[in-house]
């Protein structure tokens, strides 16, 4: 029977292959969501650091090593960006995560957000930039 | 009625995103840009003995453990609610894939973090 349906009724079906390349919103969407692998990954680095420093020096030595190679480097700037990118997206979403806020009777709009949320992220970033300063030998 | 497990995988995305947003691209420059490259930190800043004693301390051995863990609790569930739309589905088999991993490095990390010592 349904070899008879495939031949007489061929209902229009949208192509959804690449859907996010219809619209920039999509392709925003994407990338937003893509800043997950980045933050996946740099957590297994770390994890991977912490089961080498538990083994020992020569082990920890190793995973430094590696670290400076340069395939490292190339892929921890591009993890770099994608961070960034994952901050900027985190609190640009942010106004429509969040119960809406009230103040003064007035909503609080979505740029006061973004922009309190990237202001903090900044002085989060910088201030544990001068802590890791203040420990260094 | 069966109460819901979601909430605590959706706080775990939510406490994992705003961590990686506010500390993430700080925590990516020191360890993998500027101490191996030796930008503006000495290249000795994560030395064994410093390194060692570090995760010994309480507070830092904290901030370890809810850096990798939650960041990879936040990946799994974003990347498992992203699935659907690159046409993978949302199976048993793909939770297992995110949320396992998730979790076998939770259990990874803690356990060496405590091996580690005090």
């Amino acid at each position: 029977m349904s070899q008879v349906n495939r031949s007489t009724r061929r209902p229009f079906m949208r192509p959804m292959g690449k859907w996010w390349e219809r619209d920039p919103f999509f392709v925003r969407y994407m990338w937003r969501e893509v800043t997950a692998v980045v933050v996946a990954i740099y957590a297994i680095v770390c994890a991977v650091g912490i089961v080498r420093l538990s083994q020992g020096e020569a082990a920890w030595n190793g995973f430094l090593e590696a670290l400076r190679s340069p395939w490292s480097i190339l892929a921890h700037m591009v993890m770099l960006l994608g961070m960034i990118y994952h901050t900027y997206s985190w609190f640009e979403i942010m106004p429509k995560t969040m119960p809406p806020m009230v103040v003064d009777g007035k909503r609080v709009s979505a740029t006061t957000i973004t922009t309190t949320g990237l202001l903090v992220a900044a002085a989060a970033g910088v201030l544990l930039l001068l802590i890791l300063w203040g420990l260094a030998p | 009625m069966k109460r819901s497990n979601a909430p605590i995988f959706w706080a775990m995305f939510g406490a994992g995103g705003m961590l990686s947003a506010l500390f993430g691209p700080a925590l990516v420059f020191v360890t993998g840009l500027a101490v191996p490259m030796a930008l503006l930190l000495p290249g000795d800043t994560m030395s064994y003995p410093r390194m060692l004693h570090f995760a010994q301390n309480w507070f830092a051995k904290g901030f370890i453990f809810a850096v990798v863990a939650l960041f990879v609790w936040h990946a799994a569930h974003r990347i498992f609610h992203s699935l659907h739309d690159v046409h993978i589905p949302a199976n048993l088999l793909s939770k297992l894939a995110c949320y396992g991993t998730a979790f076998v490095v939770t259990v990874i990390t803690a356990w060496k973090l405590l091996a580690i010592g005090f």
